[in-house]
This record gives structure tokens, sequence and C-alpha cells, in this order.
């Protein structure tokens, strides 16, 4: 079972792209995400972009770890 | 976002998520079970349990989608690859798993079984071979379930057909929460599964049987943030306002997919279904509905289960290690009898099943000794 | 497809056709004296006193990849088993059995790839034999080779010679040719690296030059470092230690490795020395092969320890532990 990686698509030709991460780069199918863009991370797993990254949750989640205390005021 | 991935594999912040969680002091012990095999193979990869304080067990619930296809299902596509003809498209690992043999075995014996790494490459042999009946053999929890939807959605051939085994883990994990004597103090919820299916799911099941739940991804500190957050819960035996903690903020929203959950709506229908080595868990399996149907491998070829095969060999454990009652290193054929290369259950076949991933890595679920 | 440009079944009969090809495509390319002489045997006499002989077999699928093709993988991997033996390598054999159909244009490339392999690691290749099978019964060429090479003084002892304390040194990142072969069959285009595929001479020469004697050495080729290790940790009766931190491996691998649900550990290398030194010989021998070709990324990655938990104990870089067996199984089919 391949396993879901994040990746970075170069190329978005209607429903189907190219992701690409340390220079292994994949067909992607875009199916699930339409809005998906150039430039977008990615989930991809066994073929299609299930899933988009967001950089602004990923920097607010590590500023969360990074403060004193780590989760505090959190859950 | 390439440095923001780095920075959740980063060690020191590693250390110092373990440090935390060391500090802790529940003045128990404390269970907490994920119900995903890439979590479990992360867990391994990482060599989280040496580190683990002794109050802490993270626990294998039933997380690999290949190690809970049951025995006919297999049996049912080796049937359609040895005596209807069919071409059988599966992922890897499931090639391996045994029912009264293996896919591979099959294949050995002139059954024409093939390895994909999605289900648009089985497509793709039908397009090729339009002369063969072509079955994708769909293994998978939601995160394979949509692509096999999409698939699907976007026309495949008429020698095109699906043998449906997909599973759902909210139902696995409502059945977990109702067996007596489970006494989990925190679930972590499955990565992948809920960058498609979202938290909604989940919320009934957490407010219901109050038992914290942080949903994790798979670098280490995603995981430690989440072990963190549950251990503090359960410490506590705190109500939080929100049930369940989103530890993977960046993949995982509320609502998931919408375009993804829309489509698996129009293709699939919920249906019991069978867990191997657990039994049935209502509304758990996926069956194709509507136009789809058509598509379907077991009405096409009018196959029936065989239910005389046994789920699991003499004395194999995998439906005990299946809902984390005993760890494989519990298991009497565990190494001696049962290994990666002689796999006799399925969690030991399974790159992620529990067995195979503590084999290849080796520690016990009990933290430090 | 013009039928003179293809490798018929008439090629194989030992005949004119026979003698044709074999002058055009193996004897145009290998030329050497022993070899001119067309005798049943090579007669050779540079060998000497004691001698290594080796014997491989190559099957690999597809027959081109990055980074090399089935020929170079040929000679390499001849010449990299006597080489980790303790053998200066002189002398292939290779035999080619040919799939009817197969282009003469491509046979003359694996030819051509493989001359160029010899020269750069000082072998001659003197003998040869060419089969041809029907098509359908070979997939384009499997190649079969002997190699035969002088030992030299300080030649490794075998495994019986490590001592606990030891170090563990590769020569270089591992799981390369693994990785690429694993790509290519699932559709992944890779950019950046190709194939390990590579004599080891250099890097074995570079340890010797700095007056260092490997205790050990094996080329890591099939079931890659882990089987390799955990096959001395059984030989010798003691584990090995490695640091995942100090294990060098390409991004790109490691991420082959997160999309297929594979190891690098257990991937295949086709040029790349995993060597056993003494303790106090690590830094040295790492830095003598990071000097020339072939050993860039060269690194101490471990220890021999008394026998544990494990045949191979990885110490993750967060600080827990993974074992490692020997990989009975492969997991990719035809990788060499």
């Amino acid at each position: 079972m391949c396993l879901g990686i994040p990746m970075k698509l170069v190329r978005v030709d209607g429903t189907v792209g190219t992701a690409e991460v340390d220079g292994v780069s994949r067909k992607v199918m875009l199916d699930l995400l339409p809005e998906a863009a150039v430039g977008d991370y990615v989930i991809v797993h066994a073929g299609y972009a299930i899933q988009s990254l967001d950089e602004k949750e990923a920097k607010e989640t590590l500023a969360l770890l990074a403060g004193a205390g780590l989760l505090e005021g959190g859950p | 976002m390439k440095a923001s991935v780095e920075s959740f594999r980063d060690a020191r912040t590693v250390e110092q998520l373990l440090t935390e969680i060391r500090h802790l002091s529940p003045g128990r012990q404390i269970r907490i079970m994920h119900v995903c095999g890439t979590h479990e193979n992360a867990i391994c990869q990482f060599g989280f349990r040496d580190l683990f304080p002794d109050w802490l067990t993270i626990v294998a619930g039933p997380g690999c989608p290949v190690c809970v296809c049951p025995a006919t299902d297999i049996d049912m596509a080796v049937r359609l690859a040895t005596d209807r003809g069919a071409i059988v498209a599966t992922f890897g690992d499931v090639v391996r798993v045994p029912a009264r043999t293996t896919l591979l075995e099959a294949k050995a014996t002139g059954g024409d079984c093939r390895v994909v790494y999605g289900i648009d490459d089985a497509v793709e042999i039908a397009r090729r071979e339009p002369g063969r009946e072509v079955v994708f053999f769909a293994v998978g929890f939601e995160t394979t379930s949509c692509t096999t939807a999409a698939a699907l959605r976007r026309g495949v051939p008429d020698n095109f057909s699906v043998l449906c085994s997909h599973r759902l883990v909210p139902p696995a994990l409502e059945a977990l929460v109702a067996m007596p004597g489970q006494g989990v103090d925190g679930f972590i919820l499955p990565g992948h599964v809920t960058t498609v299916m979202g938290i909604r799911d989940y919320r009934p099941l957490a407010s219901r049987c109050q038992i914290p739940m942080a949903v994790a991804g798979f670098e280490p500190v995603d995981m430690l943030a989440a072990i963190l957050a549950l251990s503090r819960r359960a410490a506590s035996r705190e109500r939080p306002s929100d049930p369940i903690f989103n530890a993977y903020g960046r993949a995982v929203r509320e609502d998931g997919n919408p375009v993804a959950r829309r489509i698996m709506d129009e293709t699939f229908e919920r249906c019991d279904a069978a867990w191997r080595g657990i039994g049935t868990i209502p509304g758990s399996g996926h069956r194709l509905r509507g136009a789809y149907a058509r598509q379907d491998a077991q009405r096409r070829f009018d196959m029936t289960p065989d239910e005389s095969i046994r789920d699991t060999h003499p004395g194999c454990l995998c439906g005990e290690v299946l809902l984390g009652r005993v760890e494989p290193e519990d298991c009497p054929l565990f190494r001696s009898h049962c290994n990666p290369d002689m796999p006799l259950g399925p969690c030991m076949v399974a790159l992620e099943g529990t067995c195979h991933a503590r084999y290849r890595h080796g520690r016990p679920a009990r933290g430090r000794s | 497809m013009d039928p003179r440009d293809v490798v018929t079944l008439g090629h194989g009969s030992g005949g004119k056709m026979t003698h044709a090809l074999v002058r055009d495509v193996f004897m145009r390319r290998f030329s050497n004296p022993a070899l001119v002489a067309m005798g049943d045997s090579a007669v050779l006499d540079a060998v000497g006193a004691k001698v290594a002989f080796t014997t491989d077999a190559f099957v690999v699928s597809p027959l081109f990849f990055t980074g090399g093709d089935i020929g170079k993988l040929a000679v390499c991997g001849t010449v990299n088993d006597l080489a980790v033996a303790g053998a200066v390598p002189l002398y292939l054999s290779a035999a080619f059995i040919v799939e009817e159909g197969l282009k003469i244009a491509d046979l003359d490339l694996v030819a051509a790839s493989m001359a160029e392999a010899a020269t750069s690691a000082g072998v001659a290749i003197v003998a040869g034999d060419t089969k041809v099978v029907e098509r359908g019964h070979g997939d384009g060429v499997f190649i079969t080779t002997a190699g035969v090479g002088r030992m030299r003084q300080g030649a490794p002892e075998g495994p019986g010679s490590v001592r606990i304390g030891d170090a563990v040194v590769v020569s270089g990142p591992i799981g390369d040719h693994g990785a690429v072969i694993a790509a290519h069959r699932s559709g992944l285009a890779l950019e950046g690296f190709g194939s390990d595929c590579g004599a080891v001479t250099g890097v074995v020469d570079a340890m010797y030059r700095a007056g260092i004697r490997p205790r050990f050495m094996r080329d890591p080729t099939r079931g890659g470092i882990a089987t390799a290790l955990a096959e001395l940790a059984g030989q010798a009766g003691v584990s090995v230690a490695i640091r995942e931190a100090d294990l060098p491996v390409r991004d790109g691998v490691r991420t082959v490795c997160e999309i297929l649900g594979l190891d690098p550990l257990y991937l295949a290398c086709e040029g790349r020395v995993v060597a056993v030194v003494g303790a106090d010989d690590a830094e040295a021998a790492a830095s003598a092969m990071r000097e020339v070709d072939g050993g860039e990324g060269a690194r101490a990655i471990g220890e021999i320890s008394a026998p544990t938990s494990g045949p191979v104990v990885l110490r993750t870089r967060y600080g827990g532990t993974r074992l490692y067996d020997r990989l009975a199984s492969e997991q990719l089919p035809r990788i060499c």
C-alpha cells in the first residue's frame, strides 16, 4: 500500500498534474482537488492528490510547539 | 513548506516533546491506541517505544486495511484470477496475504495477478487489453476509497470492474469503544483518513464516550504533539470543550476534503462488513451503488464468498493483536514460526501490519524497561 | 524493422552468423591479445600464486536505466566481488544469452558499456560465448560472467577476524541502485541521481594506499547494507550497531522509499563497499575513500558490538532503536 506523502505540484493540465519532491516526480490525478494550482503542496496517495497542505497552519502548529511549555493553553 | 516539513522532523523539538511527556506524572498506566498502520510504522521507525516513560503504552488497533481484509475476499480475488481468467490488479502487500493460497502463489501457477500503485494503473491495463476482464481488488480505508470513487467517476472501460473491500474507520472505533475491558485512555485518529473525511464523523463518538482523541500526522513531531496532548488530558481527566485535538492542522480540516466526500457519497453506500480476526462491524464497509454497481466484480462474476475458509491459522493471535489486546510478542507463533518471509497471519504480511512492524523494528509496547 | 538489425536464431547457430556477430560486436569492443587468439580457453600469464575466482549472473530489467545498464552492472558486479575479497581484478569472461529480436544496436551499446567499465576497472574480458533463444524465452539479454583476480597482500581475513569495537565504514550513499529500479517500475521519474553502478576498485585501493587493512569487506547488492551486515553478524557471532544519523542516504532515495514503502537499508547498492576496520582507522578509511571517484560521501556509520538483541541494531536519530536482519525474499524482482 503506498503511503501518502507531501509533494509539490509542478504542473497542472486539467485534472492531471505532476507532483515532485527531492527530484522524484510522478503523474498525479487532481480529480479530488479541482482547485489545486502549480506551487501547491499536496498529499499524494495511490496516484491521487487527496488534500493540500496549508503553510499557514504548519507555521501555527510549529509556533504553538515552540512556545514555552509546549501546547500550553492548547488542549 | 519544505522547510516546515523539516521542522516537523527536528531532533531538538522531538527531544523537547519527549521531555514534556516524561515530566507528566499521571500516577497510573496510560494506554493510548492508534488505528493506523502508518502510525505504527512511524512509531517503530523512530524507535519511540524505547523513549517513552514506563507509564505510557501506545498500542496498535485495527489500522492496517490489508490485515483486516477477510480471507473470503482474498479467496474471491484468487478465484477470479485462476478460475475466471481475469487479470486481478491490486496493491503490493495484498498479493502476499494468505487465504487458501495467496494471490502471488496463484500467479506462480498461472493466475494473472498484477501489482499496481493505484487504481488508474489497473484501468490502464483494461484499456490496453480490451479482450480481457480486469478486476481491481480495492483494499483500503477512506484514504484509498476516495481514489477508487474518483477513478470510476472519470469513466472506465466495460472490461473493468472492482472487487470492493474498502473499510471505514469510525464504525471500527465505535465497536472498539463498545468492547468491554478495552481500557483505552486516548485515541490517536488516523492522519490521512482524516485529511479526506475530516474530523466531523468522530465527534459524536468523542462526546459520547469522553475518551480524549487527537489527530496526528506522520512526522515525529506530529506524533509526539498528539501523544503529549492525549497524555495530559488522560492524566488530568479534564474535559476540555473540544474533545478532539487536531495536531495535524496543516492537512486536516473539520470537513476534510468536501469534493472527495461528495464523490464517495455518489459512488458508495455503506454496508455491514467483516474484519479479519474481529468479525462483522455494522456499517463499516463500502459497496458500489447506483450506476456504479455495474462495475461490481462480485456481481458481474456472480461470486459467492466461500464461508468455509478460515480467517486465521491455528494458534494465530492476529485478531487479538488487531484489537490491541495482545502484543505481537505475546503470540506463540511470533518470530519462531511467523515472520515476514513466512507469514502465517495477515498482521505479519502487510508492511504496516502490527506484527510485521514490530518484527522489523523490535520493541514491546510497554514503555522503557 | 530490417532483419539485419536484430539478433536472430541464426546468430546462435555457431556458424558464420555467430562468427560475424561476435566479431562485429564483442571482439570489436573487448579487443585484447588473449581474446583475439580466439581459443577455447584464454591462456593467461599474469595470475601469480594465489587466485580469487568468482562467477555471477545478471538478469536486470530494464536493460538500460539511469546510471547504467546490464553490461556495466555485469562488469562492475564481477569486479567488485573480486575487489572486496582483497583481490586485484584481472580477467573476466562473459557469456550472453540473447533473445531473438533484440536490436543489434542495443547489444552493441551493452558491449560498449562493458568495454568502458572494464577499461576503467583495469580488467580485460578474455573469453565469451553467445547463444540465442527464441522470442519470448529470454528478456532481451542475460549475461553470465566469471572473474579472476590476484590476491593482494593484507587481503581481509574474513568475518572471523572482526573485533568488538571495530568500526564499520561505507563508501557512499546507500540504496541508489535499488531506488532507481524501484522508481522505474512504479512510474516515478528521477532527477539528480542514478544507479551507483560502478567499480569499487578505486575506494578499496585508496584504503590500502592509506595503509589500512580492512578486516572484512562486502559489496552490498541484493538485500542492501542491512543484509550484508546481518550476514557478517551471523558469521562472526557479533552484532553490528549503526547510527542512523551517520548513514548517508540521498534525499531522492529517501523519498522513493517513503512513496513506495521501502527501506533504504534493504535496497541494493551496485558500486559501494561496506568495510570493517580497526576503530582507530575509521576516520582515515572514510577520508581516504572520499578522495577518490566513487567514494564521495564515505562515512563511518557504526561499530561491531557484542551480540545483543539482533544482528543489526540501528540507533534512530531520536535515540530509539530498530532491529534489522537478513532480507531473505527480495522486495523487488530482477534488480540485478
